[in-house]
């Protein structure tokens, strides 16, 4: 478990979780690049922005973000349980996580087909009577929802491996680096969907 | 300690065989194969320039069309900056260095770094696919709507190629940051550290902060022009000058991660060839986060005459005088290393006395291009083209060959002949600045960068530049002459060859596979000649 260029389990274990961090602040700039457009586009367009966010489901938006916000809670419980040598919370824990991630995928499914049937994917078939503008905030929507979405699959294929591991018992209170960097990873997901669900779908729906 | 033949359990000796190079997890090895990729690709981006420069022999546009110029020029940047100055320094030198300057073992993740080189190979075959399949005509910088609306060659391709270089850069700088914060040996703390180990970690802020914004820039541009998205088209109110904006946050400081890894290695040389303590070490250091820092702020510079407010221009004009600062006291302070130091005159000082000088020549143009006024007249010329050529060849390959020269035996085993290091360092200074320095002068007069064909009263300066550009060539094919005829002779370098500190000249050349017998423990200030020979002399 200890690698050949480590010194010590404790070297590994931070200098893996450094990594991770690391990792997500190059994620953080690239999602940034889109926030920027975003806000850029949105003050110049704030109409198109009002109109094109009429379209999404705050329902089905807002359902995503709780079933996130509990994938959340079952990933950080499967840490503890990794770190108190609990195979039960770990197994139990990491399965609820993968199935909130999963439906999660399924809902946003269900909202990119509505997408397609109602002409708001940009490009020829966009409906021409809308703002062209609404294209931008279209193109913008599925580039950032898209990206997030794909970050959700790596994190699903993530947690499949790491119960797998856990499945053998292979973390105990001496080695639980993967389980926690993973953890890591998927907060972060997490956390950009906190972001995109109040900028995309709730313009305009403060009064 | 050791002699020729004495150490084969070194790195290049265990295990034999193709696979165990490509499988690789040695950082040494791995350094290895980068620096024969990036040879190939500086061999290739160099066949390109020798092309531009045989077309800008005579005023007429008479060698290329001008579609075929323009993915000439644009395949000569895209090559030389994605897949050679990029991954130069860092991912050889770097690679090899940065561990064993630390002291540990290997890199903290050693599968990351060999995946970096893969990634790295297919970005540049992509690349070199889009080449063969007609070649990109959008210039470097792949500019929209140039990229997305209005061209009909193989962006797609060449940017995909650039996207997945840019990942194996990103895994570079990961390395190397947690590698730096958690690997180093008792006793070496950070203001122990080489400076080349400062440089490194401030390259490696610039990559994992810019890389992935030009990232999900070409991503962007690559669903504008595959999945019909509208993302920069002015069609639908889109902003083209987004995508600049968005560029040049990445490429700006991209510069610095050409130009920061080359300052790390003179900071190396100028102690080791003067044997002194470098002068104001800690300012040193310093310097090179501000330049990574500041780095990050002067992007606009870029865009003087693209639609930006003439406000936030002179914000960008004051920063970008601001970064000049901390260049200027990386050469000062190299300057007053050398006053009063024990210059020996070895090959690296060759390199280390040509990077200075042309480094100054090439940073105080920038401070031209920077006073808003004076961009105005020079932007889009040739002025343009030779400052940053004095940039990023004469500081960036300068350092690159100055660190090759001086840590080939660390890495071969083998020494070259001094005298052909040193004619070639006079080859490749003469013939660099006879190539560029009457570009100064041609786009002073006006002669816009970019055309095939120019004005007939701008021919005695081009074949000047054309001729230095062949001197140049001569000198860097001299180079690999004697770099890999060395490969074929007996190991005969000894550990420590010029007589230099740090950790790496304490273990046999080449090293061995782990680096290090024993887990080394630091208890000295990097550069202690001064301590070392008095020490010396009292034994």
């Amino acid at each position: 478990m200890l690698q050949h260029h480590f010194f010590n389990m404790g070297q590994q274990l931070e200098a893996s979780v450094l990594g991770m961090w690391v990792f997500l602040v190059t994620e953080v700039m690239f999602f940034g690049g889109l926030f920027m457009a975003y806000i850029l586009y949105r003050s110049m367009y704030p109409d198109a922005w009002l109109a094109g966010s009429h379209e999404l489901n705050e329902m089905l938006g807002g359902i995503n973000t709780v079933v996130l916000i509990f994938s959340s809670l079952t990933m950080a419980l499967a840490v503890r349980a990794a770190q108190v040598g609990s195979w039960m919370g770990q197994v139990v824990n990491l399965i609820l996580t993968i199935i909130f991630g999963t439906i999660f995928l399924v809902v946003k499914y269900f909202e990119y087909a509505a997408k397609f049937e109602h002409h708001l994917v940009p490009g020829p078939y966009f409906d021409p009577a809308r703002d062209p503008a609404q294209q931008l905030y279209f193109s913008l929507y599925f580039m950032m929802t898209g990206i997030h979405a794909l970050h959700m699959v790596v994190g699903i294929v993530l947690m499949l491996i790491i119960l797998r591991m856990a499945w053998k018992g292979r973390f105990s209170a001496e080695y639980y680096g993967p389980v926690e960097v993973s953890g890591l990873y998927w907060h972060f997901v997490d956390i950009v969907w906190i972001f995109l669900f109040p900028l995309l779908y709730l313009i305009g729906k403060h009064h | 300690m050791t002699h020729a033949g004495n150490n084969s359990g070194s790195y290049l000796d265990a295990p034999h065989g193709i696979a165990s190079w490509l499988l690789t997890k040695d950082h040494k090895r791995i350094a290895i194969l980068y620096l024969i990729s990036i040879t190939v690709f500086f061999m290739i981006g160099g066949l390109f320039a020798a092309g531009i420069r045989a077309e800008l022999l005579t005023p007429a546009g008479d060698l290329f069309t001008a579609d075929l110029y323009n993915k000439v020029f644009t395949l000569h940047g895209v090559v030389m900056i994605f897949f050679f100055l990029i991954p130069s320094i860092p991912a050889t030198l770097g690679n090899f260095l940065v561990p064993i300057m630390c002291g540990a073992k290997d890199l903290a993740f050693p599968r990351i770094n060999l995946l970096s080189w893969y990634l790295y190979l297919i970005g540049a075959m992509l690349t070199l696919g889009a080449v063969f399949m007609g070649g990109v005509d959008t210039g470097w910088t792949f500019y929209t709507p140039y990229s997305s609306m209005a061209s009909n060659t193989n962006v797609t391709l060449a940017a995909l190629g650039v996207f997945i270089a840019g990942f194996s850069s990103i895994l570079t700088g990961f390395n190397f940051i947690v590698t730096v914060h958690r690997m180093r040996a008792p006793g070496l703390t950070w203001f122990r550290m080489p400076l080349f180990l400062w440089a490194m970690y401030a390259t490696s802020l610039v990559m994992i902060l810019g890389t992935p914004v030009v990232a999900i820039t070409i991503l962007l541009v690559g669903a504008e022009r595959a999945l019909g998205f509208a993302i920069f088209d002015p069609r639908v109110g889109g902003d083209p000058v987004l995508f600049q904006h968005l560029f040049w946050f990445y490429s700006h400081p991209a510069v610095y991660i050409m130009i920061l890894p080359g300052m790390g290695v003179i900071s190396e040389l100028v102690a080791a060839v003067s044997r002194k303590q470098i002068f104001g070490y800690s300012v040193v250091a310093y310097s090179s986060l501000a330049i990574a820092i500041i780095g990050f702020l002067v992007w606009g510079h870029h865009m003087f005459v693209s639609s930006q407010s003439i406000y936030a221009g002179l914000v960008f004009s004051i920063i970008t005088m601001i970064v000049a600062v901390p260049s200027a006291v990386k050469t000062f302070n190299w300057a007053a290393t050398m006053y009063k130091g024990s210059i020996t005159w070895e090959s690296p000082t060759y390199w280390v006395i040509g990077f200075i000088g042309l480094f100054l020549v090439g940073g105080l143009t920038g401070l031209f291009l920077g006073a808003m006024g004076l961009d105005v007249h020079l932007h889009d010329t040739y002025f343009v083209v030779a400052h940053f050529h004095y940039i990023m060849v004469g500081g960036g390959v300068m350092g690159f060959l100055g660190g090759i020269h001086f840590w080939w035996p660390k890495m071969t085993g083998r020494t070259y002949p001094e005298t052909a290091g040193k004619i070639a360092a006079i080859l490749v200074f003469v013939g660099f600045n006879l190539t560029f320095f009457p570009q100064f002068v041609v786009g002073y007069l006006g002669m816009p960068r970019r055309y095939h064909a120019y004005p007939e009263e701008f021919q005695i300066l081009n074949v000047m530049s054309t001729g230095g550009a062949t001197v140049l060539g001569i000198g860097y094919l001299l180079i690999v002459t004697y770099l890999v005829a060395s490969l074929f002779k007996p190991r005969n370098a000894s550990a420590n060859p010029w007589g230099a500190t740090g950790l790496e000249w304490d273990i046999p050349s080449p090293p061995i596979t782990l680096n290090f017998e024993t887990e080394p423990i630091v208890t000295e200030d990097a550069y202690n000649y001064i301590g070392r020979a008095q020490k010396a002399r009292e034994n």
